[in-house]
């Protein structure tokens, strides 16, 4: 039996992912726009952020009236309460994003790292990888590729305490370097922040296919 | 926990058709159960198997054991009058007699041979209480049953069934014909009672059946699918049938 319920459900859930993909997007011009010292993409990033908050809001409100209207059960109840908790988690990463942008404008005309540039690069496109293909696990409905996905915040943390440990070398050892890695140093936890988000994207993917809520990489 | 009634492997034919493929299911001392599942899955044949109803109905073979407490009550020695008042049955029409409130709670007791005036008065008062009904109608305790609305009339039925002390009270579909507030009345009656009873409800209503079962049975062609704690038959059922049938893909 077709029912009015599956077509809207394809609706938030083609909407979901469609948010998703202007988070990867937004992710991975904040790291470009950092490392390029872009400041008119950064204020780009800034301005359209409004338009992923809208975004959440809209998911938000749809959720809320296709529970109250259909009342779901089962796979139908789990589908809409993990785009209810997974569209939060995006709109978070975003707000990271927008950070780093607010990071770009402010360090930029400051004496500049290349050699934490580079790892703050890796960083930010591991990061954008994993948002990329945690949105694909999800589109698949792939707890299994969820998992593997939250596994790879491990290497994303292990960047992180690298750029820690140079930017602290770098400001101890050269004070004109010590608002360029503050940034840095900024720029990396937020990236981690992201990391983590992405994590939690994956622990809903478990729940909406099993059920269980569970802590992926506690 | 205790067992109170367990089917053995219960078969029934009407005629040739098989309408019941072997079920096998225990229910516990008390708590309500709901039994699910689209028309004609054998939910409410199940239910009527229960008590005995289907011995009424002409052209039934029935095999299997349904033993209730140590006995098979389809043993040729059980007494159908008094297994009926053991496990008693509310309807989907309510059905009281064209007579007084009063006289329709009393019946049971009357045909068991109860006179003392006083026991009979308390047992009105005991099951209308228990059935949630004695507030609206202990003033006109003589008034006929037939003039009261269909809510008030189930809820007179059910105190009818609880009357004869029942263990188990089976409900088939006691609520349909009922409108959402009456529904809703009948429903906290049943929460009410569910602590002292054991409850065996047929519904086709899934909100009824998530709202008050501690246990949900999803019957289909004859099967018992899949049997579990309500809550995990509502968010995450093992069968693919229940999954699809309890969010509305067919039935």
């Amino acid at each position: 039996m077709r029912r009015l319920f599956d077509d809207e459900l394809n609706d938030i859930d083609a909407n979901f992912t469609e948010m998703g993909m202007m988070v990867s997007e937004t992710i991975e011009k904040a790291v470009k726009a950092f490392i390029d010292h872009d400041r008119e993409l950064a204020q780009e990033i800034i301005d359209d952020d409004r338009q992923i908050n809208q975004r959440e809001v809209e998911l938000e409100q749809k959720s809320f009236e296709m529970i109250a209207l259909y009342q779901p059960v089962t796979s139908d109840l789990r589908e809409i309460v993990t785009i209810l908790k997974a569209v939060s988690e995006l709109e978070r990463m975003a707000d990271y994003a927008r950070n780093i942008a607010r990071a770009t404008i402010r360090v930029k005309g400051h004496t500049r790292v290349p050699e934490i540039e580079a790892e703050l690069s890796e960083m930010g496109n591991r990061v954008r990888k994993m948002v990329e293909e945690m949105l694909a696990a999800y589109v698949k409905s792939d707890d299994v590729a969820a998992r593997e996905v939250a596994a790879k915040v491990a290497k994303v943390a292990e960047l992180h305490d690298d750029i820690n440990r140079n930017g602290i070398t770098h400001m101890e050892h050269d004070p004109e370097t010590v608002i360029g890695s503050t940034g840095y140093l900024k720029v990396a936890s937020y990236l981690m922040r992201i990391g983590a988000l992405v994590t939690n994207v994956g622990e809903w993917i478990v729940y909406l296919n099993t059920g269980e809520i569970i802590e992926l990489n506690a | 926990m205790s067992t109170i009634l367990t089917t053995e492997n219960l078969h029934l034919f009407y005629g040739k058709n098989e309408a019941l493929k072997g079920i096998n299911m225990s229910f516990e001392k008390t708590g309500i159960t709901a039994l699910i599942g689209p028309s004609g899955c054998g939910k409410s044949t199940f239910l009527r198997c229960l008590n005995r109803m289907n011995d009424l109905i002409p052209n039934v073979t029935i095999t299997g054991n349904v033993q209730f407490h140590d006995t098979n009550i389809y043993a040729p020695t059980t007494d159908t009058v008094q297994l009926r008042k053991e496990i008693g049955m509310v309807f989907q029409q309510p059905n009281p007699f064209p007579f007084s409130i009063y006289e329709n709670v009393v019946y049971g007791l009357r045909l068991a041979g109860v006179r003392d005036k006083e026991k009979l008065d308390a047992a009105v008062e005991k099951s209308l209480k228990q059935a949630a009904i004695w507030d609206e109608v202990k003033d006109r305790l003589h008034v006929n049953a037939l003039a009261l609305s269909g809510g008030q009339q189930q809820r007179v039925c059910i105190a009818r069934v609880l009357a004869v002390e029942p263990e188990i009270i089976l409900l088939d579909e006691a609520t349909s014909a009922l409108d959402p507030v009456s529904s809703h009345q009948i429903e906290t009656t049943l929460l009410n009672l569910r602590h002292d009873y054991t409850i065996i409800t047929v519904t086709h209503n899934m909100q009824q059946a998530s709202r008050i079962s501690d246990r949900t049975a999803f019957f289909l062609n004859g099967e018992l699918i899949e049997v579990n704690d309500t809550k995990q038959i509502f968010m995450n059922p093992a069968k693919q049938e229940t999954n699809d049938y309890i969010s509305g893909r067919f039935g």
